[in-house]
C-alpha cells in the first residue's frame, strides 16, 4: 500500500504541552486508520497539523509524497484533504443544504449549480435529508455531528479525518454511522478516525495508533493495538505497573 | 433554478425565493415606487430627511458587508467618504469636470487606494486592523488641514455656477439630488444581494458564520476580503461624492468625520442587524426615528442611543433584525438556497431503504 498522507518527525507544543515530539505517522491509499489517545493527547491538535489550522515547530506534512506545510488550510482542502471538527463548527446561519453546496463548490473549485447535486445526494446518504432547508445553527447535537461528517464528505475529499463523530451517540445511531463510514471507506477514500467507542473503530478500522505524551506508544492490527497495556490503562483507569 | 435527478431516487430544484422573501419583494417594490415619488408628496424638510436615511442606510450596507460579512471591523471608512467627497470639490473646481461625473471618479479613486491600504493593513489581525484604519483615517485628517489647495483646516465651498449647473432651479436640483440618493441605496443593497446570491456571496456568508471552517472547506478568505474591501472602498467614495454635494462645502473635519460616517454607521448596523443585509435598513429607520423625536433633549438623546445600543447587543447579539432571522428564519431578500424535491419516483422508499440497510 503507497502512502497518500504522511507526518515526518513532526514536533507540536502548547507552551510546557508537548502533543507532538518528533512523530512520524504513515496513511496508506485507502487505508482506514484509528487513533485512541486520552483527552488532551493531542489527538485533535494533529489533525490541525494535517489540515493546515496548526503550524508544527518542525516536522513536515506530506500528500502523495509532496510537501504540503506550507500550503494554507484551503489549498490543502482543494487537494483533497477533508475534515470534521470534534466539536461542530456549522455555517450557523445558512441552511444544511448550503453548508453543503459552500464544501462542495469550493473544495472542488467548481461553481453553484454543478455540486447541487452533490450536495443533495451527500445530504441523503447522511440522513439529512428531511432537514436540508433548516438553519444548520438550530440542528440538535446528533444532526451537527451528522453535518458535520456530511459536509466533509461533500468535498469528495481523498483523506477524511474524523475527529470523535460518534461521541454522543445513541447505540443505534452508532451502528447506523459505523455502516455509512464503511461505505464511506469502499469509495476507496482514506481515513483517520479519532474515536473513544472501540467497538465502532474496530468495525471499521485496519489499523489503529495511540498517541500519548505525545508520541504514538502503540501502532498495531486493531485487535492488537487496543491489548497495548496503556490503552488498559487510558481506558479502563488501570495502571499498566500493577 | 436547477432541476436534477438523483440517483433516480427524487429529483429537486433550488430556488432562492420563499414565502418571506416573496413577501419582501412585493414590500420592497411598493415601497420604492413610494419613496420614489416622494418629489410629489413630500416637503423639502421631507425629502432631505429621507435622502440622509438613504445615504445612511447605504453607508451602513456597506459596513455591514465589511464587518458582519466578512469579519474586517474598520472603522476608518469616513477615509473613502471623505475622499469621495474631496474629488467632487477638486474635479468641479480645478478640473472643470460636471459635478455628477465626479461621483463615479470619487469611487474610482476610492477603489484605487483601496488596494495598497489594503496590502498594509491585512498585515494586521483583528483589533489592530481596527486600530490601523482608524490611525489612517486621523492621517488623512492632519494631511488635508495642511493641503492650502483644498482650503486647508476651513475647506471649500462650491460656487454657485456649478451648483447651478447640476440643475438651474433649486427643485430642480433638490429633486435630482433626492433621487440620486434613492439611486444610490438601490443600487447599493440590489449589488449586495446579488453579489450574495452568487458563488463569491456563499464564500462571503461562510466567513460570517465561521471562519475556520470556511478555510477548512476551501475558501480563500484573504482574497475573498481583500475583494470586498476594495468594492466597499469604491461605493463609499460615490456616496461620499454624494453627500457632500448635497452640502455645498467640505472641510476636513465633516469629511473625515469618525463620527458621522463611521460611529452612527456601527451604531444602526448593530442595532439593525449584523451580518444580515435587512439589518442596516431597519436600524437605519430606528436610528432616525430616535433622533426626531429626541434630538431636541441634548445630551438625554446620546444616552438613549447608548442605552439601545448596550440592550441590544446584551439581548440580541446579532440585532433585532438578526433575532428575528434566526428564530423564525425570515428573511426579507430571496437569498437562502432552498432545496425542493419536486417529485419522488415510486422506488424512493427502496433507495432509502438500501442506504440504511449498508
Ligand atoms: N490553540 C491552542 N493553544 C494552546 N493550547 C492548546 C491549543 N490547542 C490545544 N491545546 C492544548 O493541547 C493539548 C491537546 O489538545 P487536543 O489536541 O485537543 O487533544 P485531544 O484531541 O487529544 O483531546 C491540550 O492540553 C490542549 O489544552
Ligand atoms: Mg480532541
Amino acid at each position: 500500500m503507497s502512502a497518500i498522507l504522511s507526518l515526518q518527525s513532526v514536533s507540536k507544543s502548547f507552551g510546557a504541552v508537548v502533543v507532538a515530539n518528533d512523530l512520524d505517522l504513515t496513511l496508506g491509499n485507502g487505508e482506514a486508520l484509528g487513533m485512541l489517545g486520552p483527552n488532551g493527547a493531542g489527538k485533535t491538535s494533529l489533525f490541525g497539523i494535517i489540515t493546515g489550522t496548526l503550524t508544527p515547530n518542525a516536522g513536515k506534512v506530506l500528500l502523495d509524497g509532496r510537501d504540503i506545510t506550507r500550503l494554507s488550510s484551503p489549498q490543502r482542502c482543494r487537494l483533497g484533504i477533508a475534515r470534521s471538527f470534534q466539536v461542530p463548527q456549522p455555517f450557523g446561519g445558512m441552511t444544511v443544504f448550503e453548508n453543503l453546496v459552500v464544501a462542495a463548490a469550493f473544495a472542488g473549485g467548481k461553481r453553484e449549480s454543478e455540486v447541487y447535486q452533490i450536495a443533495a445526494t451527500t445530504l441523503e446518504e447522511c440522513g439529512l435529508g428531511d432537514k436540508a432547508n433548516r438553519l444548520a445553527g438550530a440542528l440538535t447535537l446528533l444532526d451537527r455531528k451528522r453535518l458535520e461528517l456530511a459536509r466533509a464528505l461533500a468535498t469528495r475529499p481523498r483523506v477524511l479525518l474524523l475527529d470523535e463523530v460518534a461521541g454522543g451517540l445513541s447505540e443505534g445511531e452508532c451502528e447506523i454511522l459505523v455502516a455509512l463510514i464503511k461505505n464511506i471507506r469502499r469509495t476507496g477514500i482514506s481515513i483517520i478516525w479519532i474515536e473513544h467507542i472501540v467497538h465502532a473503530l474496530l468495525a471499521v478500522v485496519d489499523r489503529i495508533v495511540v498517541l500519548a505524551g505525545g508520541a504514538f506508544i502503540a501502532d498495531d492490527k486493531p485487535e492488537a493495538a487496543i491489548r497495548h497495556p496503556r490503552v488498559a490503562e487510558i481506558y479502563m483507569g488501570i495502571s499498566a505497573d500493577e | 433554478m436547477i432541476a436534477a435527478k438523483v440517483q433516480d431516487a427524487f429529483s429537486f430544484r433550488v430556488s432562492h425565493i420563499d414565502r418571506s422573501s416573496r413577501f419582501g419583494l412585493v414590500f420592497w417594490a411598493l415601497l420604492l415606487i413610494l419613496l420614489a415619488a416622494a418629489p410629489f408628496w413630500g416637503d423639502r424638510q421631507t425629502m432631505r430627511l429621507l435622502g440622509e436615511i438613504y445615504s445612511y442606510i447605504a453607508l451602513a450596507s456597506l459596513w455591514n458587508l465589511l464587518a458582519g460579512y466578512a469579519g474586517l471591523v474598520s472603522i476608518g471608512q469616513q477615509v473613502f467618504v471623505g475622499l469621495g467627497g474631496y474629488v467632487l470639490y477638486v474635479g468641479a473646481l480645478a478640473g472643470g469636470l460636471p459635478p455628477l461625473l465626479c461621483v463615479p471618479l470619487g469611487g474610482l479613486l476610492c477603489g484605487v487606494l483601496a488596494v495598497p491600504v489594503v496590502l498594509v493593513l491585512f498585515r494586521l489581525r483583528g483589533a489592530y486592523f481596527t486600530i490601523g484604519t482608524w490611525v489612517l483615517a486621523e492621517v488623512f485628517v492632519q494631511v488635508f488641514q495642511q493641503v492650502k489647495a483644498v482650503g486647508g483646516g476651513s475647506g471649500i465651498s462650491l460656487p454657485a455656477v456649478v451648483v447651478k449647473s447640476i440643475a438651474q432651479s433649486r427643485d430642480g436640483r433638490e429633486f435630482l439630488i433626492y433621487w440620486l440618493f434613492l439611486a444610490l441605496v438601490v443600487a447599493v443593497i440590489g449589488l449586495i444581494v446579488t453579489i450574495l446570491r452568487t458563488r463569491y456571496g456563499l464564500a462571503l456568508t461562510a466567513i460570517r458564520d465561521n471562519e475556520m471552517a470556511a478555510k477548512s472547506n476551501g475558501i480563500d478568505v484573504n482574497r475573498t476580503r481583500l475583494i470586498v474591501f476594495v468594492a466597499a472602498a469604491f461605493a463609499n467614495g460615490m456616496a461620499g461624492a454624494l453627500i457632500f454635494l448635497q452640502k455645498l462645502s467640505i472641510t476636513p473635519f465633516s469629511a473625515f468625520s469618525i463620527n458621522d460616517w463611521t460611529m452612527n454607521v456601527i451604531f444602526i448596523t448593530v442595532i439593525g442587524g449584523i451580518g444580515r443585509v435587512e439589518g442596516p435598513i431597519l436600524g437605519a429607520v430606528i436610528f432616525f426615528v430616535l433622533r426626531e423625536f429626541l434630538a431636541d433633549y441634548g445630551s438625554a438623546y446620546l444616552i438613549v442611543l447608548g442605552v439601545i445600543a448596550i440592550v441590544v447587543m446584551l439581548k440580541a447579539r446579532r440585532g433585532l433584525w438578526g433575532y428575528v432571522a434566526d428564530r423564525y428564519g425570515w428573511q426579507l431578500f430571496p437569498l437562502a438556497r432552498r432545496l425542493e424535491r419536486t417529485r419522488i419516483v415510486p422506488d424512493a422508499a427502496a433507495a432509502a431503504a438500501t442506504i440504511e440497510a449498508h
